[in-house]
């Protein structure tokens, strides 16, 4: 499908316009927050040559233009430099972090999509019947708390009153998993050790609800409003006056036009996730990139915030773009923007 | 056996609302022979498509709608027909062409899937495939060259003309005993809808199809059908044979119509402001019309 091409290549186009606006914005602001890196990173009791010597180091007595050079320079040969946190690469600190929050963010998304879309379909087709009032409420009542609330909310009370879930962390210590795609779920399939995916997979249940519970109210009121205004239009009153079955009317007829002004709307969730995860992951103790995040601002660590943020707004913009690909993929109007005939 | 396919007597309809009732059809009676084409016309808000959702049970799920009266398909009382029954009549004994018919195709769904659906109402376990060979010789019948483009198309690549004889031919597929066309093609040009109008005209008769054809517009109705009901506010006021109607108008309401209408264009009816009591005189029946059994 050619208009799909295009579509990727403009949006792949603007993407690397706003990360190289992103890069510079946040080169600046980190360095313009006070406190002198150097001094941070060896403490109070280095002398003054050797914090002089790390300046020099790090280019910071250059202008930040000539700074920013580097920096690009060092990013095209795929270098995002050196953390003074860990002393190691921020693209090896990344990529043991990142995984971990994308596995969260990528579940909570699923839940949100497969729980929120069924429930605004049925609260549609039973409109003021019963099982739709319950389905209003509680969609309104996944909305009405931001994520870390329902976190602290959910451990509370399935993992300390109830104890039916792990309070903490990705996976029980006990397991070591050779880290394959950094994600567990996967990861521990490749191993075949069944019992620590079940493991892993039960420490993601309440983190990954507390992330989705307003996403998922948000798809199910969505859905549920757009099926309903799909309900009216003549298309339905087509199918009605042919016979199709109200299931098969309620799952496809109806549902999938209603489904494309929800798309924008719900793929817009998914990219907050990527934020509200770092709340998510701070509640439960969740190994991401948030923990990460956090210990190098206040070490003002500058390769390490600079890296940090340009691989979340890259994985944002990519987010982005999948969702534009979903809905070119089941609107066909934008997919053949063209009137034959 | 000269049963007719569709028999309505005094057909009544309230909507409830928490205001109260309100009478939107005070006792219509219709009927249409096999084969026959009958027309119902009438000002805009006059009950024309309700009665058409009645008799296609769509209104009867409706749960503010007060519905009574006598109504017959083919010698069955629909009344005493259980939902699941009458929705069985739908799509395969009845069928239905709209106003639009760009925007009564399903935009998200090719030509092709909705004929696959509207066929699997006779034949439900039949094959894509023979689906799609069986819709394309049915848009060869509405004179379409190339059908399988126009089945792997969506409604919104298609022209209105284009869109309104897939509508036909899907209406026609499952060789239904009635059709109902609720102002078929109003929303296409002129000469589009005459032209399509003209196909669904040949294929009707071909197929000996009894059509209740509702419409605004009285040259076509003209053209089209062989006997007439003129509707006003919810009551019929008139009917008998095109020909006699239309030369010889009786109730005060329809000749107010027929010398109203020579002044607009298009033939539409206009809204006859209510000037006169008379209006609301009993129905004329013209003798010749054969309506009654
Ligand atoms: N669901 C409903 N609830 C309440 N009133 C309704 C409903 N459907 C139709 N009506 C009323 O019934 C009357 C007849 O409507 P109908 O759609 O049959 O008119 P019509 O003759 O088809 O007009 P038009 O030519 O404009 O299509 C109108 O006054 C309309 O407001
Ligand atoms: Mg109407």
């Amino acid at each position: 499908m050619p208009t799909s091409f295009i579509i990727l290549f403009k949006r792949l186009f603007t993407s690397f316009i706003v990360l190289i606006g992103v890069s510079m914005l946040i080169f600046t602001i980190a360095r313009i927050i006070p406190g002198d890196p150097a001094r941070i990173a060896l403490g109070p009791n280095a002398t003054l040559e050797a914090v002089a010597n790390l300046r020099a180091n790090l280019h910071l007595d250059e202008s930040i233009i000539v700074q920013y050079g580097y920096f690009i320079w060092n990013l095209l040969h795929g270098d995002l430099g050196i953390s003074l946190y860990t002393n190691r690469p921020v693209l090896l600190d990344i990529g043991q972090f990142l995984p971990a929050t994308l596995e969260l963010v990528f579940v909570a998304g699923f839940i949100m999509v497969a729980i929120g879309l069924p429930l605004g379909a049925i609260a549609a087709r039973y409109r003021g019947k019963f099982i739709d009032h319950v389905i209003r409420i509680l969609s309104l009542l996944g909305v009405s708390a931001p994520s870390f609330v329902w976190a602290v909310i959910l451990m509370l009370m399935f993992a300390f009153y109830l104890p039916i879930f792990p309070i903490a962390g990705r996976i029980t210590d006990s397991y070591t998993i050779q880290a394959v795609t950094g994600f567990l779920l996967l990861d521990t399939l490749i191993a075949g050790e069944y019992r620590a995916f079940g493991d892993a997979f039960w420490h993601l249940i309440l983190p990954a609800f507390a992330l989705a519970l307003s996403g998922i109210g948000q798809a199910a009121r969505l859905t549920r409003a757009n099926m309903i205004e799909t309900y009216d239009k003549p298309y339905i009153e087509m199918a009605q006056s042919y016979g199709f079955s109200e299931k098969r009317i309620a799952s496809k007829f109806a549902f999938k036009p209603s489904l494309i002004p929800s798309m924008t709307i719900i793929g817009l969730d998914f990219a907050a996730m990527l934020g509200n995860a770092f709340l998510v992951e701070a509640v439960f103790a969740w190994p991401g990139l948030s923990r990460y995040g956090v210990a190098v601002i206040l070490r003002k660590d500058l390769n390490a915030i600079v890296g940090t943020v340009l691989v979340i707004s890259a994985t944002f913009l990519i987010v982005n773009i999948i969702v534009d690909l979903l809905i070119a993929f089941i609107n066909p109007r934008i997919r053949f923007s063209t009137r034959r005939s | 056996m000269n049963q007719p396919t569709l028999n309505i007597e005094n057909l009544q309809l309230g909507f409830k609302s928490h205001v109260g009732m309100s009478k939107v059809l005070h006792g219509i009676s219709l009927n249409i022979r096999k084969g026959e084409r009958v027309a119902l016309v009438g000002e805009s808000g006059s009950g024309k498509s309700v009665t058409a959702r009645i008799i296609l049970g769509l209104l009867q799920t409706l749960p503010t709608a007060r519905i009574s009266g006598v109504l017959e398909f083919e010698g069955r009382d629909l009344t005493k027909l259980s939902a699941k029954q009458r929705h069985a009549l739908r799509g395969t004994e009845m069928s239905m062409i709209f106003q639009d018919p760009t925007s009564a195709l399903n935009p998200v769904y090719t030509i092709a899937v909705q004929f696959t659906e509207v066929l699997r109402r006779r034949q439900p376990k039949l094959k894509k495939l023979l689906a799609f060979e069986q819709a394309a010789a049915a848009l060869r019948q509405v004179a379409i060259d190339e059908p399988e483009r126009v089945l792997n198309s969506y409604s919104f690549q298609l022209s209105g003309g284009m869109n309104q004889r897939v509508m036909i031919a899907m209406a026609l597929i499952n060789n239904p005993t009635l059709l109902i066309a609720d102002e078929p093609g109003t929303a296409l040009d002129v000469s589009v809808q005459a032209q399509t109008l003209d196909l669904m005209h040949k294929l009707v008769q071909e197929h000996q199809t009894s059509v209740l054809f509702i419409s605004h517009n009285l040259g076509v109705v003209r053209d089209f059908a062989d006997r007439v009901y003129v509707i006003y506010k919810g009551r019929i006021v008139e009917e008998g044979a095109t020909q006699l109607l239309f030369s010889n108008p009786q109730h005060p309401y329809t000749q107010a119509l027929m010398s109203a209408v020579p002044r607009i264009t298009g033939g539409g009816i206009p809204n006859i402001p209510d000037v006169s009591d008379r209006y609301s005189d009993p129905a004329y029946i013209h003798p010749a019309s054969g309506g009654e059994l």
